[in-house]
Formats: structure tokens, C-alpha cells, sequence
């Protein structure tokens, strides 16, 4: 009996896994090819760029305030305080900075698409839209996916740049000056790390979109559905965002 | 029959999750035969009008529009086959971020043939025919429950399709509401509009069809005239004309010992 309950969880989950592959690469095929629903895509990046501002930057402050005295604790009975931009930064860029303005996107508007597209769903809208001609996968998806992929970078660089400013902030109570800060930014850093800086953020925000979409657009039994939905975007996006960061920071260091 | 084109559904099966709602269902639509599909709630009435959309996809059996089975066309072909159809969904299904005025054009905007101009001018005249020009610029959320019927009505239009189809267009309406979707109804029938609706309120059946199909645990059990209708013997028939003390909680212990 327990087996026989496994075996059927896997079979569910591989099949809704080849659903979603499916539906990620229609959704890729069609950001390329016309129409664009351009109006669709610039609401969307309104949405979900200029919406995430205020709360990406509160986290990239926070952070990187905290990371600045955790280092600062660390480094001084080494004297070695004037490294301590070096270090904010490293971790910001290649791993905090991504990964939590991720999460931060995830909770906000990876729920928010589940909710909408799911509510289309349980109103029939998403039955209306296909009798009406539309290409749904384009019309909503695709213009959703391309405003993630080009929101979220540009999302995890401002969380970069607020957290080595909020790191400074820390650091100027230590007799740190702004050069030293400045100065010892690239000490830590190469070029690859800008790279990684923008590839991860890229990549979760197609799995924040793609997973939301997926999602969303499955919801069944009415207003409950759509409640339960939303839970499971913003579980399984977490989740997968932790997960591809690990795999995506060894490929990284492979190439090292 | 008048041209135009037959929509037939042969031996359709359709199944949720192992349960069968429809079983070897045959149903067969011609230009101005206006039909009504009966049947309680839950019992598959949705289910057929979107498996002739071809918005889900039969198990087994054939759904004939224009001599094309549509159960093997994918999303592409399928556009051409809906040309001939548009649905009034049971609740509107209206988008609700777009305005009404919006909604109706929706099509023509979508395909971009039109120049703004020519679709405004369109919309109006849909809109104008269910009475609510005036809303053009309302969003659906600020309507009431009959003008987002009528306002899908219009969208319903606005493709000049054959068919029509309803899904219980009446149901939740107020006695004035369900007059104005009759009279909608029938006026559409005189412009050479062919409907389909499915539903469970009798009243408006009479009032708008000329045939009758009673669907009931899965198959079609009736197909015939108004009179044949209520003069039918069989129990499923009766039952739901006149329900009596042995339809009481009936459908609880069937869900039960399912
Ligand atoms: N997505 C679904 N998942 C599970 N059951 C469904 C789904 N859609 C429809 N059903 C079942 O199919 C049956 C027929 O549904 P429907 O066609 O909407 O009925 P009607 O329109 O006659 O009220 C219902 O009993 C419902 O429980
Ligand atoms: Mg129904």
C-alpha cells in the first residue's frame, strides 16, 4: 500500500513536471514572435519591477547593514576592518542579493499571477479568452515571463547597490572612510562574479514566473482553489529558488 | 434545413478523474432549430457546451462542426471552427481588467482588421442592442449580476457567429433580469441567430426553444418537442418537473454510496 502511494506521487509529480516543461517552453517560443501585446508587457513590468522597488530596497538595506557588523566583529581583532566593502559586497552580489530579492518577488508577485490567472480560470475568463482567438500562453504568460526575466536582474542589482550602501553606513561608525570602503570592493571580486550577479536573478525570475503561470492557470474547485494556489507558488518557488541557487553556484565554480 | 453548418456531437464519452459524466452522448444542432439541454445541477450541462467549443477534449467519440471532427484540431485550428460559434458563459466571464466597451471589442481589437473608429462603432451598436450603451466605460465589477449576462451577450455577438450558446443564462437573475434575457433571446432568433442553451429553469426553456434534450446520469434520455416533453412518462422527466417527497436527499445518499 505505501509503495503503491509513492509510486502514485511520482507518477503525479513527474506528470505535472512535463506540464510544465511544456508550457515554459511555448511560453519561450512566444516571447519572441509577434504580437508582443506590448501594452500587456509594460503593465506587467510595472507592476512587477516598480511595485518590488520599495521592498527589495528595504531588504537590500537591511541586509546589508547587518552583514557589515557581522564582518566588522570578525575582522577587527585581525585589524583587518577595511575590508569589510569587500566582503558585503561578495556576498551580496553573488548570493544574498539574488537569492533574497527572489524570495522577496516570490512572496509579492509570484502570488499575485497565481491569484489573477487562477481567478480567470474559475470565472471561465481563461475559456472566453480561447474562444475569442487568443493565444493564451502568449497574451498571459509569455508577456508575463519576459517582464520577470527583464524586472528581476535590474531588481537584484538595486538590492546589491542599496545593501553595499547600507553596509557603508555601518561601516563609517567604525572610522572606515568612503575611499577605504570603495576601494576595497574589488579586492574580492572578479568579473565572473558580475556574471553570476545577473545569470541567477535571470533564472529566478523565469522560475518565479513560469512556476506562478503553472500554477495558476491549473486552479480548480473555485475560490479555495485559487487560496491553495497561491500557498503552493509561493512554497514551490522558494523552495526551487534555494535549490537551482545551490546547482547554479557550482556550475559557476566548474567554470572557475 | 436552412445553410449554414451542423454541429454534431456522436457518441461522446467524457470522464473526470475516473468518474463518467458523459457516456456514448449523441446531440446534433441545425441552423434555426433553437435547443435547450435540461438537467440538474452537476450533471454535465457546462461540460458539453465546452467539449463543442472544443474547450476540453472528449475521451472517445466524434464532435462534428462543418464536416471537421474538432477533437483532433489543435488550439490553431480550432479558431476557425469557433468562427461559427460564441458562448455566454454562466456568470459573463467578462475581463474584468478591461471596461465593458473593451470586452465587446475585444475580438475585433485582437485581430486588428478594424480601425479604432470602426470598432467603436460596433460596439455601440452590440452594446445598444442589450440596452447598455451607457456602460461603455464601466469596469464588470461595477455591473450587476443581468447586465454582465447582457454585456456577454454583446461580446457573444460581436463575432456575427450562427450559434449562440448559453450556459443557464437565467440562473441567479431577478424575474426582470430573466424577462430581459428572453426577449434578448428571442430577438436574436429573429436575426437569424441559432441558440443553444443549457439550464435547468423550465420557464425559460418554453419560453425561447423549440426542441428539448433532458440529460441524466451521463446520456441523453429525451429529445423531442415541448409537448412530448411534458407528456414524457420517463421518471427522471417527472421527477424534475414535479419533485416530490422521494427526491428528498436522494442526491446525498447517491454521492454517498458513489
Ligand atoms: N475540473 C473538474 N474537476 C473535477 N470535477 C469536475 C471538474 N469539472 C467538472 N467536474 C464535475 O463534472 C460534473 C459536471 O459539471 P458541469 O458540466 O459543470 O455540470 P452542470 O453545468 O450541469 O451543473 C460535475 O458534477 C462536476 O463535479
Ligand atoms: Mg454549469
Amino acid at each position: 500500500m505505501p509503495v503503491r502511494f509513492i509510486e502514485n506521487r511520482i507518477l503525479l509529480f513527474l506528470a505535472e513536471l512535463q506540464k510544465f516543461a511544456a508550457l515554459a517552453v511555448k511560453a519561450l517560443r512566444r516571447i519572441f514572435s509577434p504580437p508582443f501585446y506590448g501594452r500587456e508587457f509594460f503593465r506587467q513590468l510595472d507592476k512587477i519591477g516598480v511595485g518590488s522597488l520599495f521592498i527589495v530596497c528595504l531588504t537590500g538595506l537591511f541586509t546589508g547593514m547587518v552583514m557589515a557588523l557581522q564582518a566588522l566583529i570578525q575582522l577587527r581583532p585581525f585589524g583587518a576592518t577595511s575590508y569589510v566593502g569587500g566582503m558585503v559586497a561578495v556576498t551580496m552580489i553573488k548570493e544574498l542579493g539574488p537569492v533574497l530579492s527572489s524570495l522577496m518577488v516570490a512572496g509579492r508577485v509570484g502570488s499575485a499571477i497565481t491569484a489573477e490567472l487562477g481567478t480567470m480560470v474559475v470565472t471561465e475568463q481563461i475559456d472566453a479568452m480561447r474562444v475569442e482567438g487568443t493565444d493564451v500562453v502568449k497574451r498571459l504568460v509569455a508577456s508575463r515571463l519576459k517582464a520577470m526575466l527583464v524586472a528581476m536582474p535590474l531588481l537584484a542589482i538595486v538590492t546589491d547597490t542599496v545593501a553595499i550602501s547600507g553596509g557603508y553606513i555601518i561601516a563609517s561608525g567604525y572610522h572606515i572612510s568612503p575611499l577605504m570602503y570603495w576601494k576595497s570592493l574589488p579586492q574580492f571580486m572578479r568579473f565572473q562574479d558580475l556574471i553570476e550577479a545577473v545569470a541567477k536573478p535571470t533564472f529566478f525570475g523565469f522560475l518565479i514566473a513560469m512556476i506562478a503561470c503553472h500554477v495558476g492557470l491549473g486552479v480548480s474547485g473555485g475560490s479555495e482553489g485559487v487560496g491553495t494556489a497561491v500557498k503552493r507558488t509561493v512554497v514551490l518557488a522558494s523552495v526551487f529558488i534555494l535549490i537551482s541557487d545551490f546547482f547554479i553556484t557550482k556550475i559557476f565554480i566548474v567554470f572557475r | 434545413m436552412a445553410d449554414g453548418c451542423g454541429i454534431r456531437m456522436e457518441r461522446v464519452c467524457y470522464s473526470v478523474g475516473g468518474r463518467s459524466i458523459l457516456r456514448d452522448f449523441d446531440l446534433s444542432l441545425d441552423p434555426g432549430v433553437n435547443r435547450t439541454i435540461l438537467g440538474v445541477s452537476g450533471v454535465g450541462k457546462t461540460t458539453i457546451l465546452k467539449l463543442l467549443l472544443g474547450l476540453l477534449k472528449p475521451d472517445s467519440g466524434r464532435i462534428i462542426i462543418e464536416e471537421e471532427d474538432i477533437a483532433t484540431l489543435s488550439e490553431g485550428g480550432l479558431a476557425l471552427a469557433r468562427k461559427h460559434i460564441s458562448i455566454v458563459f454562466q456568470g459573463g466571464a467578462l475581463f474584468d481588467s478591461m471596461t465593458v466597451g473593451e470586452n465587446v471589442g475585444y475580438r475585433m481589437l485582437e485581430e486588428g482588421h478594424l480601425a479604432e473608429q470602426e470598432i467603436d462603432a460596433i460596439v455601440r451598436e452590440k452594446l445598444g442592442f442589450v440596452g447598455l450603451e451607457k456602460a461603455i466605460n464601466l469596469y464588470p465589477a461595477e455591473l450587476s449580476g443581468g447586465m454582465k449576462k447582457r454585456v456577454a451577450i454583446a461580446r457573444a455577438l460581436a463575432a456575427d457567429p450562427e450559434y449562440i450558446f448559453f450556459d443557464e443564462p437565467t440562473t441567479g437573475l431577478d424575474p426582470i433580469g430573466v424577462y430581459n434575457i428572453q426577449q434578448l433571446m428571442l430577438r436574436l432568433q429573429g436575426e437569424g441567430k441559432t441558440t443553444l442553451m443549457v439550464t435547468h429553469d423550465m420557464h425559460t426553456a418554453f419560453a425561447v426553444s423549440d426542441r428539448f434534450s433532458f440529460i441524466h446520469e451521463a446520456q441523453l434520455v429525451f429529445e423531442g418537442t415541448k409537448s412530448e416533453l411534458k407528456e414524457s412518462s420517463i421518471p427522471a422527466i417527472r421527477e424534475f418537473f414535479a419533485p416530490g417527497k422521494e427526491s428528498l436527499f436522494r442526491y446525498v445518499e447517491s454521492e454517498e454510496s458513489a
